[in-house]
């Protein structure tokens, strides 16, 4: 090292650490982004890129042949848009679901409660089962002959069929995705609330703050920088969701479900033959959605060190 | 000089040990084949005998879900990947990956028993004389029919030639007066739906192979959304599935939850197994429409592909399958209708199945020669699963009031159009 370092002179020996990591970078995200610009601006339902004629902007004229972009029917792609509107409306609702309902469990198991591990297990077990295998469990709960039906149908109650309404199956995909993600949010904030120290809390209750007010003005504030962690990994997270609502609705009622991430998925892989260069392209737009959040975030947490 | 006699001997033990690793490898066969019907489990006793007989030879039968052949085997096949061989059943669609077996099989024999059949993979190419598989079973779509509930409710059984519309009136006269759940089902799946489609007068596709969305189509998707709106037929199907998703619910008619199921022939030796005589059933003779009565064919092949390493031994395994007794015994295995002519002329005992069973065979092979020319050209299409697609999709968008019928109809020939632009790049 010495030796190199005499050659490229300290101030160059940072890259020569950091040449590693560039290179993966290089390789494992930018190279498949290159590739991602460039399929989506060939055409035909060939892979090889020898084989794909250049199109120019044909995919993106595509997405984007719209009369009126606030009504989906009037786009050349109106299953994009309407993924598109799905997410858009998909994603703030389960964020805030899931951190609401890890926020409430984790300040729940952080209490001296009895069998308190048994319930952190019960909570982290659905993050360790494979989405395909909690859709199928969930399809069978909430299905016309399921289990949830059953249970109604014992009661006296009418069955319903949960995942016919555009309504219900909407809520059932935010609950389904919220109770298979939800342990592992709930673990983090559980670390964020272990690592608060307890003086604050006897100081609290010495000067006989109530309950509420000791959690929104010390234990929110103090769980803030962990808080905002969860809502990145959340939103990532949330903007990704295909798995589970692949194989639970197939993005139906019609196209109740659908998220953008089945609709490249549709095109790009089970419709045939297949559209990857429109998949491509959709899927570049919705890499630009998530530098738009990403930069969000960052603004966010700028602010928080500052304020 | 020790070191060095040492280190000969290791490089030449190295250098046998390799050369005999490619002797092993270029004698090993991958085939990709699910486990219904015609599948890995019926075709294994006759690989094996293969094997035996062909000494050096080891072909690995994995089995996959059939999810898997439709959607990640050709992304495989177009990066060059996947198995030697496997069954698939988008016959037209995949036909460019096909290896040409010519040189390799009975070519006569390969021309006279699967005349028909072997033109279907050729998909792209239609003035194409290559074998590029062995059809391995023809499959009929069809419905069967809870005969227990028919004489439960006193209602008589629609006779041979009645339309849809009679099948859906009886049927849901045997539903109110049985109390069950639901008088028609029919799988969520393009190819289920063109059998009603053709019978209303749909032709599909043009003898140049463009899609065509005439009257037929339109008649036939009011009357399927009706049957929705008025509950002849559930939501759970078609309704609440979204996409390209494929659904069945044949366990609604094995729990005698519907009067009548329109699945197809693969369904039978389930039917055998699990209900056998729990209840009296039946396969119906094809429903008909204004237009005809006709069901649409299916099948899968037993294909090899153009990137193996081995194409004489792919086309000998192939060749050695697709021999009459062979063939006939995983037909027998598997209790399907065979493509093979000379066992169509024959018959093919099934000495596993039920008496029910074997009439219901007959009854769906008897429907064979009433299938009208727009169900073999659809068949046949290098674009059918590209408009089967677009149907299930759109089909569902209506039932959920996303999309009117006219509206539907202009996006199904749209988004075909869209694919045929894409391939055609």
């Amino acid at each position: 090292m010495t030796g190199l370092q005499k050659v490229l002179g300290i101030g160059r020996m940072p890259w020569v650490f950091l040449l590693p990591n560039l290179l993966a970078v290089l390789f494992f995200s930018l190279l498949p982004v290159a590739i991602n610009v460039f399929y989506s601006v060939t055409g035909s339902d060939r892979l090889y890129p020898s084989e794909r004629p250049f199109i120019g902007s044909v995919n993106y004229e595509t997405l984007f042949d719209c009369t009126n972009y606030l009504d989906a029917s009037t786009c050349s792609s109106d299953l994009f848009w309407r993924a598109l509107g799905n997410s858009l409306v998909f994603v703030p609702i389960q964020v805030i679901c899931m951190i609401g309902v890890a926020l409430l469990a984790a300040v729940c198991l952080n209490r001296e409660i009895r069998g308190r591990g048994s319930f952190r297990a019960v909570f982290f077990f659905p993050v360790m089962l494979s989405p395909v295998v909690v859709a199928l469990t969930w399809q069978w709960i909430l299905q016309r002959n399921g289990a949830l039906n059953g249970i109604l149908t014992w009661l006296g109650l009418s069955p319903v069929n949960w995942l016919v309404f555009p309504n219900t199956a909407f809520f059932w995909s935010v609950f389904v995705t919220v109770w298979a993600h939800m342990g592992f949010y709930t673990i983090i904030l559980l670390a964020g609330l272990q690592s608060i120290p307890r003086d604050v809390y006897e100081a609290a209750k010495m000067d006989s703050a109530t309950n509420w007010r000791v959690f929104t003005r010390i234990t929110l504030p103090l769980l803030k920088p962990v808080l905002l962690v969860v809502f990145v990994l959340c939103v990532i997270r949330s903007v990704q969701t295909f798995d589970e609502l692949y194989v639970l609705t197939g993005g139906g009622p019609g196209s109740a479900t659908m998220l953008i991430v089945q609709y490249i998925y549709e095109v790009g892989f089970a419709v045939q033959p297949r559209n990857f260069g429109l998949a491509a392209a959709a899927s570049l737009l919705l890499g630009v959605v998530l530098l738009i959040f990403t930069g969000l975030q960052l603004r966010l947490s700028r602010n928080s060190q500052h304020g | 000089m020790k070191r060095t006699r040492i280190g000969l001997w290791a490089a030449s033990t190295l250098l046998a040990a390799t050369a005999l690793t490619g002797i092993a490898q270029a004698q090993e066969l991958t085939v990709f084949c699910d486990d219904i019907g015609f599948g890995c489990l019926t075709m294994d006793p006759v690989v094996k005998r293969y094997e035996s007989e062909n000494p050096g030879v080891k072909v690995k039968l994995e089995t996959v879900p059939y999810q898997s052949l439709v959607e990640s085997l050709p992304v495989q096949l177009e990066s060059g990947e996947g198995p030697d061989a496997a069954i698939i059943t988008d016959l037209g669609g995949l036909s460019r990956y096909y290896l040409d077996l010519t040189p390799y099989v009975n070519a006569a024999n390969f021309e006279k028993e699967y005349s028909q059949t072997l033109q279907w993979l050729r998909g792209s190419n239609p003035t194409s004389k290559a074998i590029n598989g062995m059809p391995t079973t023809l499959t009929v779509n069809g419905a069967y029919v809870n005969l227990t509930l028919f004489e439960q409710a006193g209602v008589a059984v629609p006779k041979e030639g009645a339309t849809w519309a009679e099948w859906a009136e009886a049927t849901r006269k045997v539903a109110k007066a049985t109390n069950t759940e639901y008088a028609m089902e029919m799988d969520r799946s393009g190819h289920r739906f063109a059998s009603l489609a053709i019978s209303y007068g749909a032709e599909l596709v043009d003898d140049q192979g463009k899609p065509v969305i005439d009257k037929g189509l339109k008649d036939a998707v009011e009357q399927f959304v009706a049957w929705h709106k008025d509950g002849t037929m559930p939501m759970d199907l078609w309704g609440a599935v979204g996409g390209a998703t494929h659904r069945e619910l044949f366990s609604d008619f094995l729990n005698a939850k519907t009067v009548l199921y329109f699945g197809g022939s693969w369904t039978l030796s389930q039917m055998d197994k699990e209900v056998a005589d729990l209840f009296d059933w039946q396969v119906a003779p094809a429903p008909c429409g204004p237009s005809s009565c006709t069901v649409m064919p299916g099948g899968g092949a037993l294909v090899g592909f153009k990137h193996t390493k081995q194409p004489e031994a792919v086309g000998k395994l192939i060749d050695y399958i697709a021999r009459s007794k062979n063939n006939a015994e995983i037909v027998s295995a598997a209790v399907e209708i065979p493509a093979a002519k000379s066992l169509i002329e024959n018959g093919v005992t099934y000495p596993g199945a039920s008496q029910r069973t074997q009439q219901s065979l007959s009854t769906f092979i008897a429907q064979i020669p009433k299938m009208a020319p727009a169900a073999y050209r659809f068949q046949g299409w290098r674009y059918q699963r590209a408009m089967m697609n677009a149907l299930t999709t759109r089909i569902s968008q209506v039932l959920n009031d996303e999309l009117e019928v006219d509206a539907a109809l202009d996006r199904v020939k749209q988004d075909v159009e869209l694919a045929i632009k894409a391939a055609g790049q």
